[in-house]
Protein backbone atom coordinates (compact mmCIF):
# COMPACT_ATOMS: atom_id res chain seq x y z
CA UNK A 1 0.00 0.00 0.00
CA UNK A 2 1.63 3.44 -0.90
CA UNK A 3 -0.28 6.85 0.53
CA UNK A 4 -0.31 9.94 -1.71
CA UNK A 5 2.20 11.52 0.47
CA UNK A 6 4.46 8.62 0.07
CA UNK A 7 3.83 9.31 -3.88
CA UNK A 8 3.93 13.05 -3.30
CA UNK A 9 7.33 12.47 -1.73
CA UNK A 10 8.53 10.09 -4.63
CA UNK A 11 8.05 12.99 -7.09
CA UNK A 12 9.79 15.42 -5.24
CA UNK A 13 13.03 13.71 -4.48
CA UNK A 14 13.42 11.49 -7.47
CA UNK A 15 16.69 10.34 -7.30
CA UNK A 16 17.67 11.68 -4.16
CA UNK A 17 16.18 9.76 -1.33
CA UNK A 18 19.58 11.45 0.66
CA UNK A 19 17.62 14.79 0.68
CA UNK A 20 14.50 12.91 1.44
CA UNK A 21 15.76 11.52 4.54
CA UNK A 22 17.72 14.69 5.00
CA UNK A 23 14.49 17.03 4.81
CA UNK A 24 12.00 14.82 6.99
CA UNK A 25 13.35 11.99 9.22
CA UNK A 26 14.08 12.65 12.69
CA UNK A 27 17.56 13.51 12.82
CA UNK A 28 18.42 12.47 9.48
CA UNK A 29 20.55 15.63 8.53
CA UNK A 30 23.09 13.33 10.63
CA UNK A 31 23.09 10.70 7.61
CA UNK A 32 26.08 12.14 5.36
CA UNK A 33 28.23 12.23 8.34
CA UNK A 34 28.65 8.47 7.56
CA UNK A 35 31.83 7.31 7.10
CA UNK A 36 31.09 3.43 6.83
CA UNK A 37 33.30 2.38 9.44
CA UNK A 38 30.93 -0.36 10.84
CA UNK A 39 31.53 0.09 14.15
CA UNK A 40 27.54 0.61 14.52
CA UNK A 41 27.15 -2.37 13.49
CA UNK A 42 29.18 -4.19 14.73
CA UNK A 43 28.32 -2.99 18.44
CA UNK A 44 24.26 -3.53 17.93
CA UNK A 45 22.85 -6.42 20.27
CA UNK A 46 20.10 -7.40 17.84
CA UNK A 47 22.84 -7.49 14.67
CA UNK A 48 22.85 -11.03 13.91
CA UNK A 49 18.73 -10.56 13.55
CA UNK A 50 19.05 -7.34 10.80
CA UNK A 51 18.88 -7.77 7.48
CA UNK A 52 20.46 -4.33 7.34
CA UNK A 53 22.40 -2.93 10.14
CA UNK A 54 22.85 0.72 10.61
CA UNK A 55 25.67 1.00 8.44
CA UNK A 56 24.39 -0.78 5.72
CA UNK A 57 20.93 1.26 5.72
CA UNK A 58 23.06 4.62 5.68
CA UNK A 59 24.63 3.40 2.81
CA UNK A 60 21.30 1.95 0.82
CA UNK A 61 20.29 5.86 1.87
CA UNK A 62 23.04 7.16 -0.03
CA UNK A 63 22.18 4.38 -2.81
CA UNK A 64 18.06 6.05 -3.71
CA UNK A 65 17.60 2.34 -2.56
CA UNK A 66 14.15 3.87 -0.83
CA UNK A 67 11.88 1.23 -0.87
CA UNK A 68 14.20 -1.26 0.60
CA UNK A 69 15.13 0.95 3.72
CA UNK A 70 11.26 2.29 4.29
CA UNK A 71 10.24 -1.08 4.01
CA UNK A 72 12.73 -2.48 5.88
CA UNK A 73 12.31 -4.48 9.47
CA UNK A 74 15.32 -3.59 10.47
CA UNK A 75 15.01 -0.63 12.21
CA UNK A 76 12.40 -2.13 13.65
CA UNK A 77 14.53 -4.44 15.65
CA UNK A 78 16.41 -1.83 17.63
CA UNK A 79 16.37 -1.72 21.09
CA UNK A 80 17.14 1.56 21.90
CA UNK A 81 20.04 0.32 23.68
CA UNK A 82 22.26 3.67 22.52
CA UNK A 83 25.63 1.22 21.84
CA UNK A 84 26.06 2.79 18.44
CA UNK A 85 25.44 6.25 20.12
CA UNK A 86 28.33 5.50 22.57
CA UNK A 87 30.66 4.36 20.34
CA UNK A 88 30.14 5.84 16.58
CA UNK A 89 33.38 8.14 15.65
CA UNK A 90 31.25 10.66 13.89
CA UNK A 91 28.95 10.99 16.58
CA UNK A 92 25.58 9.92 15.17
CA UNK A 93 22.73 9.80 16.80
CA UNK A 94 22.15 6.80 15.38
CA UNK A 95 19.35 5.34 17.65
CA UNK A 96 16.94 8.45 17.04
CA UNK A 97 17.29 7.83 13.28
CA UNK A 98 16.64 4.37 13.69
CA UNK A 99 13.34 5.37 14.99
CA UNK A 100 13.27 8.23 12.73
CA UNK A 101 13.48 5.68 9.83
CA UNK A 102 11.11 3.58 11.07
CA UNK A 103 8.11 6.57 12.14
CA UNK A 104 8.53 7.97 8.63
CA UNK A 105 8.44 4.16 6.62
CA UNK A 106 5.11 3.67 8.36
CA UNK A 107 4.10 7.19 7.89
CA UNK A 108 4.74 7.17 4.17
CA UNK A 109 2.59 3.68 4.26
CA UNK A 110 5.53 1.43 3.82
CA UNK A 111 5.76 -0.49 7.79
CA UNK A 112 6.46 -4.13 7.15
CA UNK A 113 3.91 -6.53 7.42
CA UNK A 114 3.39 -8.41 10.61
CA UNK A 115 6.25 -7.12 11.99
CA UNK A 116 5.81 -7.55 15.89
CA UNK A 117 7.28 -4.59 17.49
CA UNK A 118 6.09 -2.26 15.00
CA UNK A 119 2.73 -3.79 16.09
CA UNK A 120 3.49 -3.95 19.92
CA UNK A 121 5.09 -0.23 19.86
CA UNK A 122 1.34 0.82 17.86
CA UNK A 123 -0.42 -0.60 20.65
CA UNK A 124 2.01 1.17 23.46
CA UNK A 125 1.43 4.60 21.87
CA UNK A 126 -2.66 3.77 21.65
CA UNK A 127 -2.34 2.56 25.25
CA UNK A 128 -0.21 5.75 26.52
CA UNK A 129 -2.28 8.53 24.76
CA UNK A 130 -5.91 6.79 25.96
CA UNK A 131 -5.31 8.47 29.34
CA UNK A 132 -1.98 9.69 29.68
CA UNK A 133 -0.45 6.87 31.36
CA UNK A 134 0.09 3.09 30.13
CA UNK A 135 -1.98 0.83 31.54
CA UNK A 136 0.54 -2.28 32.01
CA UNK A 137 -2.19 -4.75 31.99
CA UNK A 138 -4.30 -3.72 29.51
CA UNK A 139 -1.04 -3.59 27.58
CA UNK A 140 0.04 -6.86 28.40
CA UNK A 141 -3.26 -8.29 27.31
CA UNK A 142 -3.66 -6.67 24.28
CA UNK A 143 -0.31 -7.66 23.74
CA UNK A 144 -1.49 -11.62 23.76
CA UNK A 145 -4.32 -11.14 22.04
CA UNK A 146 -3.07 -8.98 18.91
CA UNK A 147 -2.81 -12.01 16.38
CA UNK A 148 -6.35 -12.83 17.20
CA UNK A 149 -8.67 -14.21 20.05
CA UNK A 150 -7.65 -18.35 20.01
CA UNK A 151 -3.90 -17.00 19.54
CA UNK A 152 -4.22 -15.01 22.78
CA UNK A 153 -6.10 -17.86 24.71
CA UNK A 154 -3.38 -19.98 23.74
CA UNK A 155 -0.51 -17.44 25.00
CA UNK A 156 -2.19 -16.14 27.99
CA UNK A 157 -2.82 -19.17 29.28
CA UNK A 158 0.98 -20.47 28.95
CA UNK A 159 1.52 -17.29 31.03
CA UNK A 160 -0.73 -17.91 33.72
CA UNK A 161 1.90 -18.88 35.88
CA UNK A 162 3.83 -15.65 35.27
CA UNK A 163 0.64 -13.25 35.99
CA UNK A 164 -0.49 -15.09 38.83
CA UNK A 165 3.84 -14.67 39.96
CA UNK A 166 3.26 -10.82 39.36
CA UNK A 167 -0.36 -10.52 40.79
CA UNK A 168 1.80 -12.19 44.11
CA UNK A 169 3.97 -9.64 44.09
CA UNK A 170 2.11 -7.17 43.85
CA UNK A 171 3.87 -5.90 40.60
CA UNK A 172 0.32 -6.38 38.25
CA UNK A 173 -3.74 -5.55 39.43
CA UNK A 174 -6.54 -6.72 38.00
CA UNK A 175 -7.73 -3.49 39.65
CA UNK A 176 -5.97 -1.79 35.99
CA UNK A 177 -9.11 -3.55 34.17
CA UNK A 178 -11.49 -0.97 35.76
CA UNK A 179 -9.77 2.43 34.64
CA UNK A 180 -6.27 2.28 36.29
CA UNK A 181 -4.15 5.28 36.29
CA UNK A 182 -4.33 8.50 33.93
CA UNK A 183 -3.71 11.86 34.19
CA UNK A 184 -6.53 14.38 35.20
CA UNK A 185 -6.37 17.09 32.50
CA UNK A 186 -7.13 14.31 29.61
CA UNK A 187 -8.41 16.81 27.66
CA UNK A 188 -5.69 19.38 27.44
CA UNK A 189 -3.35 16.30 27.18
CA UNK A 190 -5.30 15.20 24.12
CA UNK A 191 -5.37 18.44 22.99
CA UNK A 192 -1.59 19.29 23.04
CA UNK A 193 -1.16 16.02 21.02
CA UNK A 194 -3.34 16.96 18.53
CA UNK A 195 -1.70 20.22 18.34
CA UNK A 196 1.51 18.73 17.88
CA UNK A 197 0.63 16.06 15.63
CA UNK A 198 -1.08 18.66 13.36
CA UNK A 199 2.27 20.69 13.59
CA UNK A 200 4.23 17.80 12.18
CA UNK A 201 1.98 16.58 9.66
CA UNK A 202 2.27 20.45 8.10
CA UNK A 203 6.02 20.27 8.04
CA UNK A 204 6.09 16.76 6.11
CA UNK A 205 3.34 18.38 3.94
CA UNK A 206 5.04 21.27 3.58
CA UNK A 207 7.71 19.25 2.10
CA UNK A 208 5.46 17.85 -0.58
CA UNK A 209 4.17 21.03 -1.50
CA UNK A 210 7.47 22.84 -2.38
CA UNK A 211 8.51 21.61 -6.13
CA UNK B 1 11.96 20.01 56.16
CA UNK B 2 14.11 17.19 54.39
CA UNK B 3 17.71 17.99 53.94
CA UNK B 4 17.39 17.25 50.56
CA UNK B 5 14.23 17.78 47.72
CA UNK B 6 13.70 17.11 44.39
CA UNK B 7 10.98 17.30 41.89
CA UNK B 8 10.01 13.82 41.05
CA UNK B 9 9.48 12.17 37.75
CA UNK B 10 8.15 8.38 38.92
CA UNK B 11 6.80 7.37 35.74
CA UNK B 12 4.01 4.50 34.90
CA UNK B 13 5.81 1.21 36.01
CA UNK B 14 6.70 2.88 39.55
CA UNK B 15 2.53 3.26 39.79
CA UNK B 16 0.72 1.38 42.42
CA UNK B 17 -0.04 -2.36 41.13
CA UNK B 18 2.50 -1.81 38.10
CA UNK B 19 5.61 -3.72 37.49
CA UNK B 20 8.31 -1.72 39.46
CA UNK B 21 6.25 -0.71 41.93
CA UNK B 22 8.59 -2.60 44.37
CA UNK B 23 11.62 -0.22 43.23
CA UNK B 24 9.31 2.48 44.26
CA UNK B 25 8.57 1.40 47.54
CA UNK B 26 12.58 0.58 48.49
CA UNK B 27 13.00 4.18 46.98
CA UNK B 28 10.77 5.68 49.79
CA UNK B 29 12.59 3.81 52.42
CA UNK B 30 15.96 4.66 51.11
CA UNK B 31 14.95 8.92 50.94
CA UNK B 32 13.18 8.22 54.89
CA UNK B 33 16.81 7.27 55.73
CA UNK B 34 18.52 9.69 53.52
CA UNK B 35 16.33 12.90 54.65
CA UNK B 36 15.77 12.78 51.00
CA UNK B 37 11.62 14.48 49.89
CA UNK B 38 10.49 13.10 46.52
CA UNK B 39 7.65 15.32 45.49
CA UNK B 40 5.79 13.94 43.07
CA UNK B 41 5.42 16.25 39.52
CA UNK B 42 1.92 17.22 39.64
CA UNK B 43 -0.44 15.37 36.85
CA UNK B 44 2.48 14.00 35.17
CA UNK B 45 2.33 11.75 31.95
CA UNK B 46 3.76 8.98 30.23
CA UNK B 47 7.30 10.15 28.37
CA UNK B 48 6.61 7.31 25.89
CA UNK B 49 9.40 4.95 26.77
CA UNK B 50 11.75 3.43 24.57
CA UNK B 51 9.14 2.47 22.16
CA UNK B 52 6.78 5.51 21.63
CA UNK B 53 7.88 6.46 18.01
CA UNK B 54 6.09 3.24 16.24
CA UNK B 55 3.02 5.51 17.33
CA UNK B 56 4.63 8.72 17.75
CA UNK B 57 6.90 11.34 15.70
CA UNK B 58 9.03 13.20 17.15
CA UNK B 59 6.74 16.30 18.32
CA UNK B 60 4.67 14.53 19.75
CA UNK B 61 7.07 12.66 21.55
CA UNK B 62 8.36 15.64 22.71
CA UNK B 63 5.90 17.26 24.16
CA UNK B 64 5.17 14.17 26.48
CA UNK B 65 8.44 14.85 28.51
CA UNK B 66 7.86 18.62 27.98
CA UNK B 67 4.73 18.92 29.76
CA UNK B 68 6.23 17.17 32.57
CA UNK B 69 9.13 19.59 32.60
CA UNK B 70 6.72 22.39 32.09
CA UNK B 71 5.14 21.32 35.10
CA UNK B 72 8.16 20.79 37.27
CA UNK B 73 9.15 24.75 36.62
CA UNK B 74 5.99 25.91 37.46
CA UNK B 75 5.70 23.42 40.65
CA UNK B 76 8.74 23.11 41.97
CA UNK B 77 10.70 25.74 40.22
CA UNK B 78 13.85 25.31 42.28
CA UNK B 79 14.66 21.58 42.24
CA UNK B 80 16.17 19.59 40.13
CA UNK B 81 13.86 17.18 38.29
CA UNK B 82 14.75 13.11 39.62
CA UNK B 83 13.67 9.83 38.07
CA UNK B 84 14.42 6.36 39.27
CA UNK B 85 13.57 4.99 35.85
CA UNK B 86 16.47 4.69 33.26
CA UNK B 87 13.75 5.32 30.54
CA UNK B 88 12.25 7.62 32.30
CA UNK B 89 15.49 9.92 32.95
CA UNK B 90 16.64 9.25 29.48
CA UNK B 91 13.68 10.54 27.85
CA UNK B 92 13.21 13.60 29.94
CA UNK B 93 17.13 14.45 29.37
CA UNK B 94 17.44 14.02 25.89
CA UNK B 95 14.38 16.05 25.29
CA UNK B 96 15.52 19.08 27.16
CA UNK B 97 18.85 18.80 25.75
CA UNK B 98 17.06 18.89 21.70
CA UNK B 99 14.72 21.03 22.73
CA UNK B 100 17.25 23.33 24.03
CA UNK B 101 19.80 23.01 21.09
CA UNK B 102 16.96 22.94 18.68
CA UNK B 103 14.64 26.60 19.00
CA UNK B 104 12.60 25.56 16.06
CA UNK B 105 11.19 22.29 17.72
CA UNK B 106 10.81 24.04 20.98
CA UNK B 107 9.02 26.75 19.69
CA UNK B 108 7.02 24.32 18.10
CA UNK B 109 6.64 22.58 21.37
CA UNK B 110 5.33 25.05 23.11
CA UNK B 111 3.08 26.01 20.65
CA UNK B 112 1.33 22.90 21.26
CA UNK B 113 2.13 23.78 25.66
CA UNK B 114 -0.47 26.25 24.82
CA UNK B 115 -3.49 23.46 24.87
CA UNK B 116 -2.33 22.47 28.58
CA UNK B 117 -1.57 26.45 29.42
CA UNK B 118 1.85 25.75 29.79
CA UNK B 119 5.41 27.47 28.83
CA UNK B 120 8.53 24.62 28.54
CA UNK B 121 11.82 27.16 29.26
CA UNK B 122 14.22 24.43 29.15
CA UNK B 123 16.08 25.39 32.87
CA UNK B 124 15.70 22.18 35.24
CA UNK B 125 18.52 20.15 35.33
CA UNK B 126 17.13 16.11 35.40
CA UNK B 127 18.91 13.46 37.23
CA UNK B 128 18.75 10.20 37.53
CA UNK B 129 18.34 9.08 41.31
CA UNK B 130 22.06 7.31 41.60
CA UNK B 131 23.57 10.80 40.79
CA UNK B 132 21.73 11.84 44.07
CA UNK B 133 23.29 8.99 45.82
CA UNK B 134 26.37 9.37 44.20
CA UNK B 135 26.73 13.54 43.94
CA UNK B 136 24.51 14.48 46.66
CA UNK B 137 25.05 12.28 49.14
CA UNK B 138 28.05 10.40 48.82
CA UNK B 139 29.46 6.79 49.24
CA UNK B 140 31.05 8.04 53.06
CA UNK B 141 27.57 8.86 53.97
CA UNK B 142 26.17 6.11 52.71
CA UNK B 143 28.86 4.00 53.75
CA UNK B 144 28.24 5.74 57.55
CA UNK B 145 24.21 4.85 57.58
CA UNK B 146 25.02 0.87 57.10
CA UNK B 147 23.92 -1.24 60.41
CA UNK B 148 24.12 -4.91 58.43
CA UNK B 149 26.71 -4.76 56.15
CA UNK B 150 26.23 -7.48 53.80
CA UNK B 151 29.19 -9.45 54.30
CA UNK B 152 29.50 -12.94 52.58
CA UNK B 153 27.03 -11.76 49.39
CA UNK B 154 28.79 -12.03 46.08
CA UNK B 155 27.19 -9.22 43.45
CA UNK B 156 26.89 -9.01 39.99
CA UNK B 157 26.33 -5.28 39.17
CA UNK B 158 24.18 -5.24 35.78
CA UNK B 159 24.22 -1.56 34.96
CA UNK B 160 22.45 -2.15 31.43
CA UNK B 161 21.62 0.16 28.67
CA UNK B 162 19.97 3.21 29.33
CA UNK B 163 21.67 4.16 32.74
CA UNK B 164 24.67 4.14 31.20
CA UNK B 165 24.33 5.43 27.79
CA UNK B 166 23.95 7.95 25.99
CA UNK B 167 24.66 10.19 28.80
CA UNK B 168 25.70 7.45 32.04
CA UNK B 169 27.13 8.82 34.63
CA UNK B 170 29.25 11.44 35.37
CA UNK B 171 32.92 10.50 35.29
CA UNK B 172 32.16 7.11 34.81
CA UNK B 173 32.89 5.20 31.58
CA UNK B 174 30.07 3.69 28.64
CA UNK B 175 32.25 0.31 28.56
CA UNK B 176 32.93 -0.36 32.13
CA UNK B 177 31.27 2.11 34.73
CA UNK B 178 32.35 1.21 38.38
CA UNK B 179 29.60 3.47 40.32
CA UNK B 180 27.46 0.22 40.75
CA UNK B 181 30.29 -1.76 42.80
CA UNK B 182 31.27 0.82 44.39
CA UNK B 183 27.78 0.83 45.65
CA UNK B 184 27.71 -2.99 46.59
CA UNK B 185 31.27 -2.59 47.95
CA UNK B 186 29.74 0.21 50.31
CA UNK B 187 27.05 -1.70 51.70
CA UNK B 188 29.78 -4.33 52.54
CA UNK B 189 28.96 -7.07 49.53
CA UNK B 190 31.29 -8.20 47.12
CA UNK B 191 31.67 -6.30 43.48
CA UNK B 192 32.11 -9.54 41.09
CA UNK B 193 34.38 -6.76 38.82
CA UNK B 194 34.59 -9.75 36.18
CA UNK B 195 31.27 -10.01 35.10
CA UNK B 196 30.95 -9.24 31.81
CA UNK B 197 27.72 -8.65 30.96
CA UNK B 198 27.68 -5.32 33.26
CA UNK B 199 26.55 -2.85 30.28
CA UNK B 200 24.84 -5.66 27.92
CA UNK B 201 21.43 -5.13 26.73
CA UNK B 202 18.37 -6.82 27.96
CA UNK B 203 16.37 -5.96 24.95
CA UNK B 204 14.10 -3.56 26.01
CA UNK B 205 10.74 -3.48 24.83
CA UNK B 206 11.60 -6.23 22.59
CA UNK B 207 11.14 -8.79 25.03
CA UNK B 208 7.24 -8.56 24.94
CA UNK B 209 7.06 -8.50 21.20
CA UNK B 210 9.89 -10.62 20.10
CA UNK B 211 10.40 -12.81 22.73
CA UNK B 212 12.57 -15.60 21.91
CA UNK B 213 15.44 -12.61 20.45
CA UNK B 214 14.75 -11.42 23.66
CA UNK B 215 15.22 -14.61 25.90
CA UNK B 216 18.55 -15.07 24.31
CA UNK B 217 19.90 -11.94 25.45
CA UNK B 218 18.89 -12.40 28.85
CA UNK B 219 20.26 -15.97 29.39
CA UNK B 220 23.76 -14.55 28.40
CA UNK B 221 23.74 -12.18 31.26
CA UNK B 222 22.17 -14.68 33.54
CA UNK B 223 24.88 -17.05 32.79
CA UNK B 224 27.56 -14.94 32.96
CA UNK B 225 26.61 -14.22 36.86
CA UNK B 226 26.56 -17.95 37.21
CA UNK B 227 30.12 -18.25 36.02
CA UNK B 228 31.79 -15.58 38.03
CA UNK B 229 30.25 -16.99 41.36
CA UNK B 230 26.86 -14.82 41.97
CA UNK B 231 24.38 -14.94 44.79
CA UNK B 232 22.30 -12.24 42.80
CA UNK B 233 22.16 -9.54 40.78
CA UNK B 234 21.64 -6.06 41.33
CA UNK B 235 20.83 -3.29 38.89
CA UNK B 236 19.56 0.47 39.03
CA UNK B 237 16.62 -0.28 35.90
CA UNK B 238 13.50 -1.67 36.40
CA UNK B 239 13.15 -2.86 32.56
CA UNK B 240 16.33 -4.80 33.28
CA UNK B 241 15.25 -6.14 36.59
CA UNK B 242 12.02 -6.87 35.04
CA UNK B 243 12.85 -8.68 32.20
CA UNK B 244 16.17 -10.40 33.51
CA UNK B 245 13.84 -11.50 36.65
CA UNK B 246 10.72 -13.32 35.09
CA UNK B 247 11.58 -14.51 32.26
CA UNK B 248 13.70 -16.95 33.90
CA UNK B 249 10.87 -19.79 34.27
CA UNK B 250 10.30 -19.76 30.31
CA UNK B 251 14.15 -19.37 29.31
CA UNK B 252 14.38 -22.25 31.52
CA UNK B 253 11.94 -24.36 29.10
CA UNK B 254 13.75 -23.07 26.52
CA UNK B 255 17.23 -23.62 26.88
CA UNK B 256 16.79 -26.37 29.50
CA UNK B 257 18.90 -24.46 31.86
CA UNK B 258 18.15 -24.13 36.04
CA UNK B 259 18.14 -20.65 36.28
CA UNK B 260 17.18 -19.53 39.77
CA UNK B 261 18.54 -16.23 39.85
CA UNK B 262 17.87 -13.19 42.01
CA UNK B 263 17.71 -9.53 40.52
CA UNK B 264 17.43 -7.03 43.13
CA UNK B 265 17.58 -3.04 42.61
CA UNK B 266 20.51 -1.16 44.62
CA UNK B 267 17.99 0.32 46.40
CA UNK B 268 16.23 -2.82 47.82
CA UNK B 269 20.26 -3.78 49.10
CA UNK B 270 20.69 -0.11 50.72
CA UNK B 271 17.83 -0.66 52.72
CA UNK B 272 18.29 -3.83 54.26
CA UNK B 273 22.37 -2.79 54.98
CA UNK B 274 20.63 0.40 56.01
CA UNK B 275 18.94 -1.97 58.51
CA UNK B 276 14.88 -1.64 57.31
CA UNK B 277 12.77 -4.61 57.42
CA UNK B 278 12.34 -6.97 54.38
CA UNK B 279 8.85 -5.08 53.93
CA UNK B 280 10.22 -1.81 54.10
CA UNK B 281 12.94 -2.45 51.41
CA UNK B 282 9.72 -4.65 49.20
CA UNK B 283 11.43 -7.67 49.05
CA UNK B 284 8.25 -9.43 48.86
CA UNK B 285 7.63 -7.91 45.32
CA UNK B 286 10.95 -10.18 43.47
CA UNK B 287 9.59 -13.20 42.20
CA UNK B 288 12.60 -14.61 42.74
CA UNK B 289 13.69 -14.21 46.50
CA UNK B 290 16.95 -14.05 47.68
CA UNK B 291 17.10 -16.33 50.87
CA UNK B 292 20.04 -14.63 52.08
CA UNK B 293 19.40 -11.07 51.95
CA UNK B 294 15.93 -11.99 54.04
CA UNK B 295 18.18 -13.51 56.04
CA UNK B 296 20.34 -10.35 56.82
CA UNK B 297 17.13 -8.29 56.72
CA UNK B 298 15.52 -10.96 59.29
CA UNK B 299 18.36 -10.71 61.36
S1 LIG C 1 29.65 3.98 13.65
FE1 LIG C 1 29.00 5.98 12.88
S2 LIG C 1 30.42 6.49 11.24
FE2 LIG C 1 30.68 4.30 11.67
S3 LIG C 1 29.30 3.29 10.19
FE3 LIG C 1 28.12 3.59 12.06
S4 LIG C 1 27.09 5.58 11.78
FE4 LIG C 1 28.72 5.44 10.26
S1 LIG D 1 20.49 1.57 19.76
FE1 LIG D 1 19.51 0.27 18.24
S2 LIG D 1 20.84 0.39 16.45
FE2 LIG D 1 22.02 1.14 18.17
S3 LIG D 1 23.15 -0.64 18.89
FE3 LIG D 1 21.27 -0.53 20.10
S4 LIG D 1 19.79 -1.83 19.02
FE4 LIG D 1 21.50 -1.41 17.59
Amino acid sequence: MTTAVNQAMVEKYKGNFLKEVTDNVEEGNWVKMCMQCGVCSGSCPLGPHWDHPPQELFMMIRANKRDEVLSSTSMWMCTSCYNCVARCPRGLPITHIMHGLAHYGKRMGMKPKNQPTEKFGQMFWDNLIKKGRVNELKLGLGLYFKDGFAEGLKVSMGKQKLGMNMMKAKRMSPMEMLGGHGVSDLSGFHAMLKKAEELEAARVGANTDAK
Amino acid sequence: MAKHEYSYYPGCSSQKGASSSNLEKSVETLCEELDIKLNPIPDWNCCGASIGYAGGGELPRMTLSARNLALSEKHHPDQDVVATCAACWLNTREVQERLNHNPALKAETNIALQSVKLEYKGNKKVRHMVEVLIEDIGYDVLGSKVKKPLEGLKIAGYVGCQTNRPFGIDGESFENPMYLDKMVETLGAEALTKYDKKVACCSGALMFSEPEKGQALVKDIIESAYDSGANMIVTPCPLCQANVEIYQDDINARYKTNFDMPVMYYSQLMDVAFGRSALDAALNGNIIQSKRLREIADK
